[in-house]
């Protein structure tokens, strides 16, 4: 990163390109990026190239886990955009946000930011939440091939190319490439998250993809209306 | 009682506060966090209606006569369940304690139940202490924070010999009803606190108590009721489903409503109002006229029938608290008996 005088025209580029950034980054718990979940409160490229992103959440007391990372996701997605030079990434009105920016900023890992306080790195939490998304997701997708006339204990027969295409479909995929799970158009629709082997029980593995689904929308919506009575900010609908 | 309809209701509210969160209760040091708290609960309710919100100085302390007009007179409660909430590390005279609860629920002979807390981490001091509450107070349930920390302790587990010992104590003083945080919090750091296996092993261990399961385990409502299915003595607690979600979030509170229904059923569901985050008397008046939707994203859950609606509004916890119901407002005997109830 060296830093490189650009003009205004430039610049907007740049903050195009990490706006765009910031929306592959997730709320790992909601599987929602944090640019639609209006936690992105303040981002600003400099004509040097530096960028300056600024988080925001529901609650003073959010998860201090989840909410590492999304600032150390953040950093990452950003200082990876050509043309940036430079990355602050800044969680505010947080109990724990001093403690999260500088481990962030420092490169320290979790453990590392908050020494005696934690004993796990997050990998397996983020994996956790990730096959959770994967049956939300399975829900999503199922309901569409149901929809179209197929019948539910026939699910097992089908593969992920017999779903319809579109955005639930890929961001299923996604999530099931990120656990190191079957994603081709050849894998089977539906497997268990935990061990990617089919699923005998398609009854249950429907309700439990159901409910997981309701569970994570229910979340997102309580989190969303927090920010919003939060800040004193208006819904858009 | 509340009576819609011609139908009457008998309300017994299972989750409500009488909190100081002044910043004269403040712990010198600790102002930023006992301020966060409370500005935390108070973004909670701004998910009720907006006629409900209250200003930030009312309700950090908001008087008795306020929470008896709020709960009695306007809000249709005939009985209301104290859950208390220590937090005497940023509170000085504690945030909302057995002994404030207890006062104020002697004043007011009939009204109130007065549930009390433990810690397994105080050991035997804190059993005897327990003892004197429970018998000072006449508690019969307990609310416990599993995820809270204590010195270098980052939160505790239902599965533990050390609560193992507490349960029993329980057992033997007749504190049957356990209530067990597991919802929004903030602790432990790199866990994840919403956690209900533990929960599950207690109640397999102790089949003569039940377990209240309070906020559903939001976020987490798929491991808790994957776990009720399985364990005759878990009970949900509505709290926070009500008031967080029925008014802000309408077609998210009728498919988590649907969930709970399906995989708990009727007998298994306690309302709470969380007062003073939420009042009762829009959630009482809203559940009563609460319907699930029509519509092909409803099409898998059930109508809820008014027989339903008075099990949840108050006779579940009329049963768990051996409470005398008026006979116009009961319903045919449940199909779940909760355990631990007196003979009567």
């Amino acid at each position: 990163m060296t830093s490189v005088t650009r003009t205004p025209d430039q610049a907007a580029a740049v903050l195009a390109a990490v706006w765009s950034a910031l929306g592959t980054v997730l709320d790992p718990e909601l599987d929602e990026p944090l640019t639609h979940l209006g936690f992105v409160s303040h981002c600003l490229v400099t004509e040097e190239g530096e960028v300056r992103v600024r988080l925001r959440l529901p609650t003073y007391f959010c998860a201090p886990n989840f909410a590492y990372l999304m600032v150390a996701d953040s950093y990452d997605a950003v200082v990876a955009v050509p043309g940036v030079t430079a990355v602050s990434v800044r969680l505010e009105d947080h109990f724990a946000a001093d403690v999260i920016n500088d481990g962030v900023a420092r490169r320290s890992g979790f453990m590392g930011s908050f020494p005696g306080e934690a004993v796990n790195e997050l990998d397996d939490l983020r994996a956790d939440f990730l096959r959770r998304a994967v049956l939300a997701g399975t829900d999503r997708v199922c309901r569409a091939v149901i929809a179209g006339g197929v019948d539910r204990l026939s699910l097992t027969e089908l593969t992920l190319g017999d779903a319809p295409e579109g955005a639930d479909r890929e961001r299923l995929r996604s999530r099931r490439r990120e656990l190191g799970l079957p994603h081709g158009d050849s894998s089977p629709l539906v497997l268990d998250p935990a061990t990617g082997e089919a699923v005998t029980d398609i009854r249950t593995h429907l309700g439990l993809a159901r409910l997981t689904r309701v569970s994570q929308e229910a979340n997102s919506g309580v989190c969303r209306g927090m920010l919003l009575g939060r800040y004193g900010l208006k819904e858009e609908r | 009682m509340y009576v819609k309809d011609g139908v009457k209701y008998f309300v017994v509210d299972g989750h409500s506060h009488f909190w100081d969160a002044s910043p004269a209760n403040w712990v010198p040091g600790q102002e930023q966090y006992a301020k966060g708290w409370i500005e935390c609960f108070h973004a909670y309710q701004s998910l009720g209606p907006a006629e409900t919100h209250w200003p930030i100085e009312k309700f950090q302390k908001y008087s008795e006569e306020q929470m008896m007009t709020d709960l009695f007179d306007e809000g249709h409660v005939d009985v209301a369940v104290f859950q208390p909430t220590n937090l005497r590390q940023w509170y000085t005279a504690g945030f909302n304690t057995t002994e404030a609860n207890g006062d104020l629920a002697e004043r007011h002979p009939g009204k109130f139940i007065v549930n009390t807390n433990w810690d397994p981490r105080d050991g035997e001091d804190g059993r005897n202490a327990l003892e004197e509450r429970a018998k000072r107070w006449g508690c019969v349930g307990a609310k416990l924070y599993t995820a809270e920390w204590k010195g270098d302790s980052r939160g505790w587990s239902l599965k533990s010999p050390e609560a193992a010992r507490y349960l029993e104590k329980c057992q033997e003083l007749g504190i049957r009803n356990i209530h067990i945080h597991k919802g929004p919090t903030i602790w432990p750091l790199d866990k994840d606190a919403f956690d209900v296996s533990d929960v599950d092993h207690a109640a397999t261990n102790f089949p003569e108590l039940n377990f209240i399961v309070e906020h559903v385990g939001l976020p987490r409502i798929e491991d808790f009721c994957f776990m009720a299915t399985q364990e005759p003595n878990v009970y949900a607690g509505l709290s926070v489903v009500v008031g967080g979600l029925m008014h802000a979030r309408p077609r998210f509170f009728a498919k988590v409503m649907g969930e709970l229904m399906f995989w708990l059923g009727e007998d298994k569901l306690v309302f709470g109002s969380d007062y003073a985050i939420w009042e009762p008397k829009w959630q009482v008046e809203g559940f009563v006229d609460w319907q699930m939707p029509d519509g092909e994203e409803f099409s898998d859950y059930a109508k809820l029938s008014v027989t339903a609606k008075r099990k949840i509004l108050g006779l579940n916890a009329a049963k768990l608290y051996d409470l005398k119901v008026p006979p116009e407002c009961d319903v045919d005997a449940p199909e779940v008996e909760p355990v631990g109830v007196p003979a009567s």
